[in-house]
């Protein structure tokens, strides 16, 4: 592997890693806000157990995204600084906004909101953490729309004597159609993944038969958003799938791998094709005809084009070159993101009308909820590999491509310091702060009455750990 | 060619964000390598942990905003700055990871095992960045080997020249007692006395260390293109401040933590001073970079303006009001409202 490679696999490491935090702090923060305004309203002891303990889970999931989100915001420069120099213009607005409209309220308020319980009043300290979860949601849609500039960019014209893109209109950057998608895609998708972490817990404490107060209304608020959803991340995914088709024609048609231009065009249930890149036809393509039409166009007769034609067109445009991604890779992660959603559908679907019927869940499907929490995990994981990977050989679609981004500078020695230093690092915070945030969700929320606050000492011999450190 | 006034505004603003950085987390680098030396027990520790608990995430963020500033406004220094500074930046990363999970983590493990290897993280996780944001600065100003495509091109090792190094000791140390100088304000009993004995030794150490910055900047600025007098000006009056540090400790602990931040923002506004109008100095073979070859176009510079105008104050605002809620002492049994750090501004201080 040469340094582009390498600089490739540490950014999709270092970044996959990091949105492993990013939706379930997103959903969790909103979930514990959620929690803590029931208490406020009705005043139940239960709920405010509810959002201390949703509240711890949710710190360590936040302490990790915060700690793997301060590489993102520098990285950039330090392994693309060519990506840099000519992207920054226009995409370091939005990222200098993130930090100054959403970072700040996010960590402030989540200060205040750790270690206000005693200082502030109920309302404001109520206050502080619904800033927290809109915190989190503003950060998603300042990212989102400086990443969508990279799928699809606008407002914006080339110097080409300074070898850049330069910002005319930051309205035109903000409201970009692809970051308008996106963000409520994104943002469902979260509800989702931190709604199955709820439930992942809420099942196994339910299955012990302990904390049923508070884990019964957790299991069936869980699973009633986690099911919506994720049908609403789906819903909007097949819309921006019909907006790719417009905007990224090449990342669609090889998410389909669907090599010829074909009219109608059929849907591809199972394929496979020579082992490389762009294998330019499929050995073997199970399909539903003229479906693809309809999913990309809205009709059943509609043309869809093929990633050899594009091919073609892209070469007449830019010049020669492989003007597709990996084939096979945008398709099967295509296919694993929306199989894991599908099952989710269905499973959380299930689980809901059984609740219903029954009242409660047998011990076995409260025991497939658990892993069932992966499921958001991985359908994150490669929607985004599908996203960007997708792209390639583009960094920015259409005008510069990501063999051109790299850091010149940049010694093979040097990011392989990075990357076996990041992934060791990234490794060994997974194992600790799974096993602690499996141990804390494990041991349930306080027995209630714990009102320590965050100068008092401990009196107890093991201290019940609080939100406090 | 001179940078024009939307450049030099954001110069600015990176300054600002910059020196905002360097005094918030400078004092949460300090308790934190000071953690297990003044903290005995685990309690102390957490009270020590409290003191900055509440408000050392929202102080790193200056520190996010400076680099996403920085990308907006000035992409060539951004990219120049952080691929050649790889290294230094990769060790600083890992160190603030593991100082922001240390804090975040320590206090909810069961064992001392635990508690011990999360205090250390926190130790060397503050060190680290204390140490090389000094390096790294003293160099920038100094000036590093650029190309003709403001691309670094020199060593890690270059890196670590002896005026640099000097640097980064200088914020290691000043950022100690700075911490010292933040606790004996923050907290009470032993922990106050345990900051009192350590803040003298440590901001006396600081303001030689100061002095002799200052002297060795004056120097190489003889040396080089001649002394630039609003940069001089500005570093001895950072020598003095620091100097006023150790003389103020014994009656006035408000005015020592005061010199020590504005020691700390004088040291680097003389090195900006000198550093203006470029972005980072070249000992070529290339030119300097100059902010304004490093600026984003007019437009985007102008948008970015009205941005920060609309939310700074909102932040600093709502940021200076968390320091408000939390402004009492952690620690001793005796915490009640009034005995705050505005109170020892003026008064003799008990200890």
């Amino acid at each position: 592997m040469d340094v582009i490679d390498l600089a490739r696999l540490q950014f999709g490491i270092t970044t996959v890693y990091h949105f492993i935090f990013v939706p379930v702090s997103i959903g969790l923060a909103a979930w514990v806000a959620i929690c803590q305004t029931a208490a406020y309203r009705t005043g139940k002891e239960q709920w405010d157990r509810a959002a201390r303990f949703w509240g711890k889970l949710f710190l360590i999931s936040f302490a990790l995204g915060v700690a793997t989100g301060i590489v993102q915001e520098f990285q950039f420069g330090m392994g693309w600084s060519d990506y840099s120099r000519f992207v920054g213009d226009v995409f370091g607005a939005p990222l200098a906004m993130e930090g100054l409209a959403a970072f700040f309220v996010e960590s402030t308020f989540l200060g205040l909101w750790i270690f206000g319980r005693d200082r502030l009043s109920p309302k404001l300290h109520l206050f502080s953490i619904w800033m927290v979860a809109i915190g989190t949601m503003l950060s998603a849609y300042f990212i989102l729309a400086a990443n969508a500039w990279m799928q699809q960019p606008v407002g914006y014209e080339l110097d080409e004597a300074a070898g850049r893109a330069e910002m005319t209109s930051i309205l035109e950057v903000l409201t970009n159609t692809t970051a308008l998608w996106a963000f409520p895609h994104t943002i469902f998708a979260a509800w989702a993944t931190a709604a199955m972490v709820v439930v992942a817990v809420a099942a196994w404490h339910i299955r012990r038969g302990d904390h049923a107060d508070i884990m019964r209304p957790a299991l069936r608020i869980g699973l009633g958003v986690a099911c919506a959803a994720t049908i609403l991340t789906a819903t909007v995914g097949h819309f921006q799938a019909m907006h790719l088709v417009d905007v990224q024609p090449m990342k669609m048609a090889a998410a389909e791998a669907l090599f010829e231009t074909k009219e109608p065009a059929p849907f591809s249930l199972f394929a496979t094709g020579d082992w490389t890149p762009n294998p330019e036809r499929t050995n073997v393509d199970i399909q539903i005809p003229k479906l693809l039409s309809f999913l990309a166009q809205g009709d059943f007769t509609s043309e869809v084009k093929g990633i050899n034609e594009l091919n073609a067109e892209y070469r007449a445009k830019y010049g020669p070159g492989e003007y597709a991604p990996i084939v096979g890779l945008t398709y099967w992660t295509f296919r694993i993101m929306v199989g894991a959603g599908t099952v989710l559908i269905l499973l959380t679907g299930f689980a809901l009308w059984r609740l219903r019927r029954r009242g409660r869940l047998d011990p076995r499907l409260l025991g497939l909820l658990l892993p069932a929490a992966l499921l958001p995990q991985i359908a994150n994981a490669t929607g985004w590999i599908f996203t960007e990977m997708g792209r390639q050989p583009w960094v920015v679609q259409g005008l510069l491509k990501t063999e051109d981004a790299v850091s010149p500078t940049l010694t093979t020695g040097e990011i392989l310091t990075s990357l076996i230093g990041f992934t060791v690092l990234y490794g060994v915070l997974a194992v600790i702060g799974g096993a602690l945030f499996a141990r804390l969700a494990g041991r349930g929320p306080d027995p209630g009455g714990d009102d320590r606050g965050p100068g008092e000492p401990a009196t107890a011999p093991t201290p019940e750990p609080t939100l406090v450190y | 060619m001179d940078p024009t006034t939307l450049e030099t505004v954001w110069f600015l603003l990176i300054a600002i964000l910059w020196a905002g950085y360097f005094v918030l987390e400078g004092f949460d680098f300090g308790v934190g390598m000071l953690l297990r030396r003044l903290g005995r027990t685990t309690e102390e520790r957490r009270n020590l942990l409290h003191t900055f608990g509440p408000v050392w995430d929202g102080n790193e963020v200056w520190l996010l905003v400076a680099g996403g500033a920085t990308f907006a406004a000035f992409p060539e220094w951004y990219a120049t700055l952080f691929s050649g500074f790889y290294l230094p930046l990769f060790l600083v990363l890992v160190a603030l990871i593991l100082r922001n999970v240390g804090v975040e983590l320590w206090g909810k493990g069961d064992t001392d095992t635990w508690r011990t290897r999360w205090e250390w993280a926190i130790i060397v996780g503050s060190a680290i960045p204390a140490l090389l944001w000094g390096v790294a600065w003293a160099n920038i100003v100094r000036g590093v080997e650029l190309d003709a495509n403001a691309e670094y091109v020199g060593t890690f090792f270059d890196l670590l020249n002896p005026y640099a190094l000097l640097g980064g000791v200088l914020t290691l140390v000043a950022f100690l007692a700075h911490g010292a100088c933040f606790l004996k304000l923050r907290t009470h009993g032993v922990l106050l006395e345990r900051a009192t004995a350590i803040a003298r030794p440590l901001t006396i150490a600081a303001a030689a260390l100061m002095v002799a910055f200052v002297a060795a900047t004056i120097l190489r600025q003889a040396d080089g293109g001649g002394v630039e007098v609003v940069s001089a000006v500005l570093l001895v009056l950072a020598g003095l401040a620091a100097v006023a540090g150790p003389v103020a400790l014994r009656t006035r602990p408000a005015l020592t933590f005061a010199a020590s931040a504005t020691s700390i923002v004088l040291v680097f506004s003389g090195l900006w001073a000198e550093l203006f109008p470029n972005a980072m100095a070249s000992l070529g073979p290339g030119p300097d970079l100059s902010l304004h070859a490093a600026a984003s176009t007019n437009y985007t510079l102008g948008v970015m303006t009205v941005v920060a105008v609309l939310l700074v104050p909102v932040v600093l605002l709502y940021q200076g009001w968390t320091y408000w809620v939390f402004r009492h002492r952690v620690g001793g049994p005796d915490a009640v409202k009034g005995d705050t750090p505005l109170d020892a501004l003026g008064a003799h201080t008990k200890a």
